[in-house]
């Protein structure tokens, strides 16, 4: 894999931040484009813009063709049966949102159990507390082990006859640990459960199988994994989806309307109510064109490769608390020594070097590592081991600041 | 090595206050109650006030979060104690104007406070350095 040639693709990390060029560690909370996302999405709109699914027009057939064009080119990516199963939308929040709010609302009652766990993002936590306020369901938690993952013996005692929805991300925006969701599904289809997965980390760093992995529903984000922000995919088992009422009501989405009733489209229109986002889903379609040129495999195994060498740099700076278990995906959660998490990531973006701080929409999970905010640096396809070394280097300089002014 | 542009953000005055709070702990007796966070990033602060005839008699503050909301909340309670609820609302606006950037000339001064003007050239930041003034503004038109 050619790190050099795939940088040149990103003109974004061709620039100097602060005096310094850029070090760009926060592809966890948005990817940047290459030239060929943002030329799809802008010749879209010079030569083909049209609305989809109802032009009898030329354009609007250009349009409809490269928007199903995507669906497929989706379905394919994550080897869905079918086109029905892959719906569109705006990101993963909206996903898991709509299992929650279509499936969940229609099939939980009193007595049923959720269950998820400390490291989800808030999208996986709040949208399975108002489905819990809203049926009487009750909402429980896997408990973490001490290094970030969860134990399947856990599972295999808490998922019941009660369960009804296991939820889990694949992979974790804090911790980094990549969940077994083979084997989590197992469990969960062992007594009835359905399994919903939480992409958003998963889909843009590995080969992901939704037919491998068995899970019920998978929802990730375009703009984590090169596409424009704004484009998300749900993937459903069909017969989960036919089941399913829509969340959303209006144009796109209707076979026949009357005066007092109406029939929806077949899978997977019903679910997408309104002008869809065409030009968000003709740039992943161009996103995923570019990770499939360079390759999923290849692009684990740098990212694999770009984990190990920055823990193994870490350790060589002192009061460094990494969290999360050894084996990871490429990010780091860090604190340094008793410098605030936002103080080390202003001073770090002084040296050019863009890291996120905060509690990453992860407060409970803050909790269980029992710290307010953390710091945390994020690899993708274009960073390379200089990178890695720019960062520690940038560490050792606040350290070096804070400990100066202190 | 050059710290520069670190250096007109962290000011040695505002280390000091980073780790020396002034006015940090719990009001004893009647106190207005302010809590108020960043949802962002985390920050959380709760400020109490005892405004007795219009005055600021006493503040203090607890909270967590980064050394410029930290110490931003000590300057601010430091500046408004003993002075009136209007003078401390005009220092708040001051505080914000500052915090823009802009060129503050008044006859109220903000103090210690008046060391965060760098923050205006860390637009990321501002949230931080205005938490603790908010909340007072908060406290204040509430009552």
């Amino acid at each position: 894999m050619d790190v050099k040639a795939i940088r040149q693709m990103f003109p974004i990390l061709d620039q100097e931040v602060n005096g310094h060029k850029l070090v760009y560690l926060d592809s966890s909370a948005t990817s940047q484009k290459p030239i060929s996302v943002i030329e799809a999405v802008e010749n879209y709109y010079r030569f083909d813009n049209a609305n989809v699914h109802r032009g009898v027009h030329t354009l609007g057939s250009r349009a409809t063709d490269q928007y199903e064009g995507a669906r497929e080119k989706v379905r394919r990516f994550i080897n869905a049966r079918s086109t029905g199963e892959v719906i569109f939308n705006r990101g993963t929040t909206t996903g898991i949102n709509s299992v929650a709010l279509s499936y969940a609302h229609a099939n939980l009652q009193p007595g049923d159990e959720i269950l998820i766990t400390p490291m989800e993002h808030h999208s996986n936590i709040i949208p399975w507390q108002q489905t819990a306020k809203a049926t009487g369901a009750t909402l429980n938690y896997v408990p973490l082990q001490d290094d970030g993952t969860v134990a399947l013996e856990d599972y295999q005692k808490l998922v019941t006859d009660k369960t009804k929805i296991v939820a889990i991300a694949h992979v974790s925006n804090v911790l980094g640990t990549i969940n077994p969701i083979k084997e989590i599904a197992k469990i969960a289809h062992s007594k009835g459960a359905i399994l919903v997965v939480d992409g958003a980390q998963g889909v843009p760093h590995m080969k992901v199988d939704v037919q491998d992995l068995d899970c019920d529903f998978y929802a990730f984000s375009g703009h984590k994994m090169l596409a424009p922000t704004g484009i998300g995919v749900l993937y459903g088992k069909r017969e989960l989806l036919e089941n399913m009422e829509p969340v959303e009501f209006g144009g796109e989405m209707i076979d026949f309307v009357s005066l007092q009733d109406s029939t929806w489209k077949e899978l997977p229109w019903k679910f997408e109510g309104g002008t869809p986002i065409i030009a968000g889903a003709i740039g992943l379609a161009a996103a995923i064109d570019f990770l499939e040129d360079v390759g999923m495999d290849n692009i684990l195994d740098h990212e694999q490769k770009l984990a190990d060498y920055v823990m193994e740099r870490l350790r060589t700076v002192e009061d460094i608390k990494v969290y999360g278990p050894e084996h990871r995906a490429a990010l780091v959660t860090f604190n340094l020594g008793d410098v605030h998490p936002h103080d080390v990531a202003t001073a770090l973006d002084s040296y050019g070097i863009a890291v996120r701080a905060g509690h990453h929409c992860a407060q409970p999970l803050m909790k269980w590592l029992n710290v307010t905010a953390t710091a945390r640096a994020s690899f993708y396809l274009y960073n390379t081991e200089d990178d890695v070394e720019k960062f520690v280097d940038g560490l050792l300089k606040t350290k070096e600041f804070f400990g100066h002014v202190f | 090595m050059s710290f520069n542009n670190l250096e007109s953000l962290y000011r040695q005055v505002i280390m000091d206050h980073y780790k020396n709070p002034r006015n940090r702990g719990v009001l004893e007796g009647d106190a207005l109650t302010v809590d108020m966070n960043n949802p962002t990033c985390g920050d959380r602060i709760q400020l109490q006030l005892q405004v007795e005839d219009g005055v600021v008699k006493d503040a203090k503050f607890e909270g967590e979060g980064c050394s410029i909301s930290m110490s931003s909340a000590s300057m601010m309670t430091q500046a408004i104690k003993g002075n009136t609820v209007t003078d401390a609302l005009k220092m708040s606006k001051l505080f914000s104007e500052m915090m823009l950037g802009e060129d503050i000339e008044s006859d109220i001064e903000l103090g210690d406070a008046e060391a965060l003007s760098g923050v205006s050239q860390f637009p990321a930041r501002i949230k931080c350095a205005t938490l603790a003034w908010k909340a007072m503004e908060k406290g204040v038109n509430d009552k």
